[in-house]
């Protein structure tokens, strides 16, 4: 049996990533992730995890240690934010078309400049098209079950893929929550030894990380843009025997008070919770509105958007993150290219909020559904909105 | 990928590019990107070697005679053997 304990979630991410015994630990401190790897290097050091633990000298070199050593069979984690995940910006694109099932924890914080600790997503969608997995975790026990679980997916046979587990820099690496851990010999009986697909070892050689021609470049690139879609099925039937085993359920999109809803909201990461009480506020005054929480952020779930859609007068999703000189947010992004070719489908109305760990309150969530509804002319010509900045 | 030099479709594209069959950058001809042809004056070699140490493409033999030969099908021309014989005994010669 698993244990329910009250942790900050930064220690309880560290604590999960030790119960999948991983052979390799390589990671950067940097805020506000620096605790995942501090408390593996604790956990290392008191002997309650046999793993390689290396002190890297840079976040570049914590992901290239962990191909290298994915490379030779090993189970591997690593963990960083921000900065970190740009100087290992070079290394990601390699990590997935090497197909090395690296999983990371990235505590999401803004992108400098200005210099900011805080929280926002510019940090992942600047790394959103390197052929990584994403994942979105709205609070702790979502933070648990989510490395738990990208082990397995990553590893599998049908997607080899790497992985990254969102957490909300602060608002979920600080947090205290109280959570279920799974006990070792349940997260043994989900979680098989990695069988590699092939590794460096001098019986079996080969070459890894080739030189890619031209002839060859659109191939290799095609076949990687279709694990990816393909990872879809492993990630639902890997949440699907999840659900088996502890009894929590997950879905590329999670609907809140849903039933009967004309409007909705949409958040991804830890937004969601404090956006559930809004809703909570605004049912309560009988207004038929529902939250719906991304989860899945690469592949990106478009179907399930479609089906989550369906039905809804006007939709609002929220960012937080910008493309600049772009269309916006980039949740709302797919979100409107998901529901293009539909003929009944909801208004999109996008704002841009909670940058570089801004807070956003309750009341926020009201507000800016109410601002979505009181039809400003001005709104339905833009694509786009940011929300709370002062000036407006 | 065995006999072919490349996968004919993307489905046959091996996981992660890996190249499993080992010594198989001998089936390209690297000869084919070279623009200058090294060419050695033996009346100035000394056979020290330091020519067949810097070829990035290992592609410098010593002959049996102590001589040392660029292998044409593999060297790409970019001087770095020339550069680095201080007695000044490779010179490189445009191709064609
Ligand atoms: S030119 Fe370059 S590739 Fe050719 S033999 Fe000299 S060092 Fe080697
Ligand atoms: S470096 Fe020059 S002198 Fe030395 S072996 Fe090569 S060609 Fe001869």
């Amino acid at each position: 049996m698993g244990e329910r304990k009250g942790m900050e979630i930064a220690l309880a991410a560290a604590e999960a990533a030790a119960l999948c015994r991983p052979d390799v630990v390589a990671a950067y401190p940097i805020t506000p992730n620096t605790h995942v790897p501090e408390h593996l290097a604790n956990i290392v050091s008191e002997g309650k995890l046999d793993a390689e633990y290396i002190c890297v000298e840079s976040e570049h070199s914590a992901l290239s240690a962990c191909m290298g050593a994915s490379g030779a069979g090993a189970r591997v984690f690593t963990a960083t934010s921000s900065q970190g995940l740009l100087y290992m910006a070079e290394i990601m694109s390699i990590a997935s078309s090497m197909r090395l099932p690296v999983v990371m924890a990235l505590g999401n914080r803004a992108l400098s400049g200005p210099l900011n600790i805080w929280n926002d997503h510019s940090d992942i969608m600047s790394q959103r098209d390197t052929g990584w997995i994403s994942l979105f975790a709205s609070h702790g026990q979502e933070v648990i079950d989510m490395i738990i679980q990208a082990f397995r997916i990553a590893e599998d046979a049908d997607v080899l893929l790497p992985i990254n587990v969102n957490l909300d820099g602060f608002q979920l690496t600080h947090v205290v929550e109280v959570m279920d851990f799974p006990s070792q010999s349940e997260v043994d009986a989900f979680l098989p030894a990695y069988k590699p697909f092939a590794s460096l070892h001098p019986d079996h050689p080969c070459s890894m990380g080739t030189l890619g021609l031209p002839e060859i470049y659109s191939e290799a690139t095609k076949a990687r843009e279709v694990a990816i879609v393909n990872s879809r099925k492993t990630i639902l039937k890997v949440w699907a025997e999840w659900e088996k085993a502890f009894g929590r359920r997950y879905e590329p999109v999670e609907s809140y008070k849903m039933e009967g809803a004309q409007e909705a909201i949409m958040t991804m990461g830890s937004m969601g919770e404090t956006a559930e009480i809004a809703i909570d506020a605004l049912r309560e005054k009988g207004i038929p509105v529902g939250l719906l929480k991304l989860k899945l952020w690469r592949p990106f779930p478009y179907e399930d958007v479609r089906k989550a859609a369906k039905g809804l007068k006007s939709l609002l999703v929220l960012d937080r993150a910008v493309s600049f000189g772009g269309p916006g947010g980039p949740v709302a992004s797919e979100v409107r290219s998901s529901l293009y070719g539909e003929t009944d489908r909801p208004a999109i109305t996008n704002y841009i909020f909670g940058l570089g760990g801004r807070d956003v309150a309750v009341e926020d969530f009201i507000k800016m559904f109410e601002k979505m509804r009181s039809g400003d002319k001005k709104r339905s010509k833009d694509q786009y909105e940011f929300y709370g900045v002062r000036g407006e | 990928m065995k006999s072919k030099k490349w996968p004919e479709d993307w489905q046959d594209v091996n996981i992660g590019c890996i190249v499993s069959n080992p010594g198989s950058a001998r089936e390209y001809h690297t000869g084919g990107w070279r623009a200058q042809r090294p060419i050695c004056d033996n009346e100035k070699c000394i056979k020290c070697g330091v020519c067949y140490i810097f070829c990035p493409e290992g592609c410098i033999i010593e002959r049996k005679d102590g001589f040392f030969e660029a292998n044409l099908d593999y060297c790409k021309g970019c001087g770095i053997c020339a550069h680095e014989c201080w007695p000044f005994a490779i010179k490189m010669v445009e191709e064609g």
